[in-house]
């Protein structure tokens, strides 16, 4: 058990992070940890609403197959390619990689480790700054020349392209600059703030997971960074380097790019598989089983991320030793993602399970997950996927991993970490309902995909054969429950914010760290640093 | 038209097996769908069963205390890694096979230009397009059954991909470079190509179709298609060649000889295909981007015992004249 040697219990008036200081600017310049999570946090919903709204349009696109009979004739070839780039842009860099751990491990991150705040507090609210200016650029291109390269940035077309590339590109390369900043910061906090007694091996599972995606942060982030400014540079001043015309490769590009985007891939998921252990080992009071091999697993596929961007290449015209290699070495992936998935369920075993809102969408990640991660094997064996490569079995496999995996579990961690955040309950039944929606809205949508794709449909297409016409219309159907299921998660939040119950310190009855202050924290977390003398999950 | 995709006759929603190997791309694809299948029981099962049977009782139900089990982590580390190592080898097999191309003597070549937004199928007897119901957006591709067809591909601009989901294959199509891929038809008839790279505005607009005919009927078809002002195909000889010819006698003759002389650079009799030594750095084989390369930039890979004499001819011939010259340099053997 996690023993905090003292703890308060006071009421909601109690002097807290949220009431600590007043006024508009007090936020906008706080270095308070938990305030610059809460400003992620409305950033990254709102950039969340923007990037969903954009797979509407696209799904709403690709409900027929000719372009004749699409709903809305404004959306022409073009538009349907700007679209299509916007949603992965936005999802992508300004949602996905950096939502968790800029606001669950901006929130949680000092608090359960015992810390006041994390340890360079003004380079993290700079890293926020940063990050908007990163945002405000990608979507200043919606307002000068758009963009229509699709997340990519696929060279030669992108340096062909008459869209705002060079703006899209400094967008994604400043979003990468507040990456590094937050994952430098996280690094040096687990290793130097951590309260008295808590050692590596004390930390929650939340804490590994962060801490080895921060590590791929500020390793592979900057290679993402330079390939970024060498299209810049090519495009504005003509140096060749990925264009043949000028005695460039183009498929150079593809190996830069993935370089830093497998393991963004890892950026991603790997918080979620934190929140995951978190919430398994809370809504089972039972402890986690294989603490020490969730961790390591973590750091295992980190560092094992670094030696797979080629699987992404198979059919790109890379050599057929080099397409062999990067098959073996992304099986070695599979491994540490199998222990994990068997690990969480073993937790559950003579375990007490309550399914709460946050619970559900914890078992959601663990079913969507492990069809995503075994697709994935399918895809990292050479011979099957020049099959599947480009094709709607990658969206949705890829799907599967980003919003099977990554979204359940931050919806779940919203869920689950609220009356923490703001000392409110969210309605149960709300969160459940959402959650409904939400789950078979996905399969609905995603699992068709995989149909499509063995059946041949390539990625990326306006216009398609109509024999694909009757599976991406129930493709399309089911991407309205998904959005009215995250309507409803929406409506769960305001409804809390509003009129939630008033929360108690642990309301989940949880073990961490965080659960021992109050709810909300007071300024600094801790009235007195706790003293930690065993490990995170200790339900006895 | 459709039978290429009809999925009553095809295994498990894969599209009609074309090739020998399409039939091999399907039995693996059906030992993955049934080992994901057994993999997906045991572990949703397993997660659905726990939650049934361990349903929290009460907020102060007391759980088992288990903290690890190694034998168990190993095994259940162990298994899988062993189930992976199998569909790596098996994809292996069958990639190796996709990729391994035949031999040019046996092979039909075809040429594939990837444009924005079309695909262009030159063929070496001057065939240049072709098209279905003299409709210029249906470019048709016409090939012999149960022989080898080996496709030379390259883009005009930016990089498309060629699939065939009919054959399980597919390969990226390069700017400034050529990527090949080959197929074996079995069974005529008609299958769907499309573009797999993002390609910009018309990206899906690019289908194309190939006709799998008997090769009787394919030399038939050659014949009557062929360009009225075409080469005969004596010696060898074909339309591509004839036109590389021409360029050789204005551009390469002085320095490159076609019957095995040295005069100042390497001959071209049996050139293409040949192992090439350098003056520095490992030997490769004399394929068709190496030649590519020693046209445009000759000092990049300088033969053994020759000068670094050759002007760089970057800018001076257009790939489709590179692509002639290649062609004539297949043919002096």
């Amino acid at each position: 058990m996690s023993q905090v040697q003292s703890t308060t219990q006071t009421t909601t008036g109690h002097d807290n992070y949220l009431n600590h200081e007043k006024g508009l600017w007090s936020w906008l310049s706080t270095v308070d940890h938990k305030r610059i999570a809460i400003m992620y946090l409305i950033s990254i919903l709102t950039f969340f609403l923007v990037g969903g709204i954009f797979a509407l349009l696209v799904r709403g696109a690709l409900f027929n197959a000719k372009p004749e009979d699409k709903f809305w004739s404004y959306i022409t070839p073009d538009v349907y390619n700007q679209f299509m780039s916007y949603h992965g842009i936005i999802m992508v860099f300004m949602v996905i990689v950096p939502g968790i751990p800029a606001v669950f491990g901006n929130f949680l991150l000092p608090v359960m480790l015992g810390a006041k705040d994390v340890a360079f507090p003004r380079l993290n609210l700079a890293s926020y700054y940063v990050y908007l200016a990163g945002a405000a650029l990608a979507v200043g291109t919606l307002f000068v020349g758009k963009i229509d390269t699709g997340w990519t940035f696929y060279t030669p077309y992108s340096i062909k392209t008459s869209t705002s590339v060079v703006m899209a590109v400094l967008a994604a390369f400043t979003m990468g600059m507040a990456s590094i900043l937050t994952g430098l910061n996280f690094i040096v906090t687990t290793h130097k703030l951590r309260a008295p007694g808590q050692t590596m091996n004390k930390i929650p599972l939340f804490v590994w997971a962060i801490y080895a995606t921060s590590i791929i942060q500020i390793l592979a982030t900057p290679v993402l960074g330079i390939t970024l400014l060498l299209i810049s540079a090519e495009r504005l001043l003509g140096v060749g380097i990925f264009d043949p015309n000028l005695g460039g490769d183009p498929v150079l590009f593809q190996h830069f790019f993935w370089f830093y985007s497998h393991p963004a891939v890892y950026i991603m998921i790997l918080p979620a598989m934190g929140i995951i252990s978190e919430l398994i080992s809370t809504f089972s009071r039972k402890t986690i089983f294989g603490y020490t091999a969730i961790a390591y697993s973590s750091l295992a596929i980190a560092a094992v991320s670094f030696l797979v961007w080629g699987h992404h290449m198979f059919v790109s015209g890379q050599s057929e030793f080099a397409g062999v290699l990067f098959s073996i070495i992304t099986m070695l992936v599979g491994v540490p993602t199998a222990i994990k998935l068997f690990n969480w369920i073993s937790t559950m075993y003579k375990g007490s399970v309550r399914l709460d809102a946050p619970m559900l969408y914890a078992i959601g990640f663990l079913f969507l997950f492990t069809i995503g991660g075994l697709t994935g094997v399918w895809l990292a064996s050479t011979g099957m996927d020049v099959h599947f490569h480009d094709t709607y079995f990658v969206v949705a496999h890829f799907h599967y991993v980003m919003v099977g995996g990554v979204l359940m579990a931050f919806t779940g961690g919203i869920f689950y970490w609220f009356p923490k955040m703001f000392g409110k309950m969210t309605s149960d039944t709300l969160g459940r309902i959402s959650w409904v929606f939400v789950f078979t809205g996905f399969n609905v949508t995603f699992f068709p995909q995989f149909i499509l794709g063995a059946m041949g449909m390539p990625r990326r297409y306006f216009e398609y054969h109509p024999a694909y016409e009757p599976l991406n219309q129930i493709s399309t159907v089911g991407s309205w429950l998904i959005g009215f299921g995250f309507l409803v998660a929406l409506v769960a939040i305001i409804q809390g914010l509003v009129a939630g119950e008033k929360a108690g310190a642990n309301p989940w009855g949880s073990k961490t760290l965080e659960w021992q202050t109050s709810s909300p924290p007071p300024h600094d977390n801790f009235p007195i640093t706790p003293t930690v003398t065993a490990g995170p999950y200790e339900y006895r | 038209m459709n039978n290429w995709l009809n999925i009553i006759t095809a295994n498990a929603f894969m599209p009609i097996q074309g090739t020998e190997i399409a039939g091999k791309v399907d039995n693996f694809y059906a030992f993955l769908l049934i080992s994901s299948l057994i993999s997906s029981i045991i572990l949703i099962g397993g997660m659905a069963a726990f939650v049934v049977q361990y349903k929290r009782k009460s907020a102060t139900d007391k759980t088992a205390y288990i903290t690890h089990n190694t034998m168990l982590e190993f095994t259940w580390s162990f298994i899988p890694f062993v189930i992976m190592m199998v569909i790596f080898y098996w994809g292996k097999v069958i990639f190796n096979e996709l990729r391994s191309m035949p031999d040019s003597a046996s092979a039909e070549e075809i040429h594939v230009v990837g444009v924005q937004w079309a695909w262009n199928f030159k063929y070496k007897n001057g065939i240049k397009q072709y098209t279905k119901d003299n409709d210029p957006n249906k470019q048709v591709m016409v090939v012999p059954l149960n022989k080898p067809v080996k496709l030379v591909m390259t883009s005009n601009d930016v990089i498309h991909s060629f699939y065939i989901p009919g054959f399980r294959n597919k390969q990226d199509v390069i700017p400034g470079r050529y990527t090949s891929l080959w197929f074996k038809a079995d069974k005529p008839g008609e299958y769907q190509v499309f573009c797999t790279e993002y390609c910009g505005l018309q990206h899906s607009q690019m289908p194309a179709t190939i006709i799998v005919k008997p090769e009787a009927e394919y030399t038939a078809w050659l014949d009557s298609n062929k360009p009225s002002m075409a080469a005969s195909g004596d010696g060898g000889m074909n339309e591509m060649a004839n036109k590389g010819l021409e360029i050789y006698e204005n551009k390469c003759r002085s320095c490159h000889s076609i019957d095995g002389t040295k005069i100042v650079g390497p001959t071209w009799k049996g050139l293409y295909g040949a192992k090439r030594e350098f003056e520095s750095g490992a030997p490769v084989d004399a394929d068709e981007n190496y030649l590519k390369e020693s046209i445009l930039n000759p000092a990049a890979k300088i033969v053994k015992g020759y000068p670094a004499a050759m002007p760089p001819y970057a800018g001076q011939l257009s790939d489709d004249e590179i692509t002639q010259l290649i062609e004539y340099m297949k043919v002096v053997k």
